[in-house]
């Protein structure tokens, strides 16, 4: 069978934030979402589902998760049924996953969908999960785990070694908490002042409240299929998944690939092969989606991306270049520090956006937006996942 | 004694680099080299991931190390809440980067990234051990 091109053609969510619900109803709103997003689909269309989620074992004691959502939502899947865990990638690894398993003729129409229920009773749970999420045999032990204290290390070595400064960080914030107040899904709707941002309260120096994503509940809903599958279901313009690529370097903090900390050249790695499997380059991208889990990540990402010069990521943020009107908008539903982060579900979340801009009815519209980049980062900064997506195969 | 007693807490019992719990015992902090490619490895490997042989040998991580870069924890995940705030440091010692905490003998304001440290075993309560930085 000769090698198909591959089209995300619906997105959906549920209500993302602090929620009175289990991540199986909240996995059930996200696909009903879907599935009204793309009202010529039949169930019986759909006969792959991945499920991204990795605390779903722990703070919802639920493995094999993926048969228990696909009897909930009424699907019977028979290419492939299963989970993914690459924690905060793992939405962007599942439609990398599906794209390979369409593209290849193994499956034809694939829901991915992804999230978490990370707010318990116990709260004390998700505190003592995070540190299942590094190499717990030696970083763990010694208090390492929730992720602040890595990001304000990587901060502070930005701001020592390029200039860097507190208000150029707050700038991310208040752009895509900005962004974020029209994004009805989202975590949080308030917008924020510079002056807000600055003065709030440290939770890691020099990373205060406004420069972290929240911990949050939430699920999200992606269909992908194949380009005359795709043409069958949709009238909407087709948006093809061009290239992507994830890069892994290291598994832990002390044995981190670059010269310094703020030096991500795992991000380098991944996006020359996600750039070189999309036949584009960073000039050529109109929008992207990249992963805010802090103000300081995305000033890096800007310039690991190739957006701006390595250093020159502060400048970049605080000029406006990465908002509406700028060289490239970013982060246009919020991102991560507005529609707050249940780790599976915000590749997917980034997804809908990127659907959403490139057949051009996002609720913050990019005019004219044909090439879309997202981006995810993973774990104590251990995988970088990027997905180009584009209105031409 | 294995790595259950590892760290503030730990959550590996088994596993084949046990010793370096019996050589931080014995007050020494030790890393492994693959005896057949010659690299070294902090944590401690039992296999060369580079070559994949299994004949590596300990050595003690000896002299001074220089501070890379370190973070105040003011709030420690489950099980650290009585040690924060607790300071986390990564040092390098010829060629080896190792990760873990600064000694609460170094004040907070004499800490400079680039100083000079030594490294060794520290007796924690209940019974437990880790490494920690000292100033070198």
């Amino acid at each position: 069978m000769p090698e198909r091109n591959v089209c995300i053609i619906g997105g959906g969510m549920s209500l993302w934030g602090v929620r009175e619900a289990s991540i199986i109803d909240m996995a059930q709103e996200a696909a009903k979402d879907c599935f009204d997003d793309v009202p010529a689909l039949k169930k019986e269309d759909i006969d792959g589902l991945l499920f991204a989620s990795s605390y779903c074992g722990r703070s919802a004691f639920q493995v094999n998760i993926a048969p228990v959502i696909a009897e909930r939502i009424g699907i019977k899947p028979t290419s492939m049924c299963t989970r993914v865990d690459t924690l905060c990638a793992g939405g962007s690894a599942g439609i990398i996953l599906a794209t390979g398993l369409i593209k290849a003729g193994l499956a034809d129409v694939m829901m991915v969908a992804g999230g978490e229920k990370l707010y318990t009773p116990q709260r004390w749970e998700t505190y003592y999960s995070e540190m299942a999420s590094i190499d717990h045999d030696w970083d763990g032990a010694q208090g390492m785990g929730l992720p602040p204290p890595f990001f304000s290390m990587t901060a502070q070595e930005h701001m020592k070694r390029y200039g860097t400064t507190k208000e150029q960080l707050s700038a991310v914030a208040v752009k895509n908490r900005r962004n974020g107040s029209t994004n009805p899904k989202g975590h949080f709707q308030k917008e924020v002042t510079l002056e807000e941002v600055m003065a709030a309260r440290a939770v890691v120096p020099p990373l205060g409240l406004f420069d972290c994503t929240p911990i949050t509940d939430g699920c999200a809903a992606v269909l992908l299929t194949y380009e005359e599958k795709a043409k069958e279901l949709s009238d909407r313009p087709l948006v093809y998944i061009r290239g992507a690529a994830q890069a892994t370097l290291h598994s832990m903090s002390m044995n981190w690939p670059g010269e310094h900390l703020a030096d991500w050249v795992h991000l380098r790695t991944a996006a020359k092969r996600a750039y070189e499997t999309a036949r584009v380059g960073p000039g050529d991208i109109d929008v992207a989606q990249t992963h805010d889990c802090f103000t300081i990540s995305e000033v890096i990402e800007m310039e690991d991306l190739g957006f701006c010069k390595k250093g020159e990521g502060g400048p970049f943020v605080e000029s406006g270049q990465s908002d509406f009107g700028g060289k490239i908008p970013v982060n246009t539903d919020g991102g991560l520090l507005a529609c707050g982060h249940p780790f599976g579900g915000t590749g997917i979340r980034q997804a809908r956006e990127m659907l959403h801009q490139l057949q051009g009815r996002a609720i913050r519209q990019v005019e004219g937006a044909e090439i879309g980049l997202t981006h995810n980062l993973s774990g104590l900064n251990v995988e970088h996942t990027i997905l180009i997506y584009g209105r031409e195969p | 004694m294995g790595f259950e007693s590892f760290g503030t807490v730990s959550f590996t019992a088994e596993a084949r680099v046990a010793d370096f719990i019996t050589h931080l015992e014995a007050g020494k902090v030790m890393a492994t080299r693959c005896k057949k490619c010659g690299i070294s490895y902090f944590p401690p490997k039992a296999d060369c991931p580079k070559c994949l042989s299994s004949d590596v040998e300990w050595f003690e991580v000896k002299g001074k190390g220089k501070l890379m870069t370190y973070t105040i924890v003011n709030y420690g995940p489950t099980g650290f809440e009585n040690d924060a705030p607790y300071i986390l440091a990564l040092a390098e010692f010829d060629g080896i980067q190792i990760f873990g905490r600064l000694s609460r003998d170094i004040g907070e304001k004499d800490i400079q990234v680039g100083m000079s440290l030594t490294v060794s075993p520290v007796k924690l309560p209940d019974d437990r051990i880790a490494y920690e930085f000292k100033k070198g």
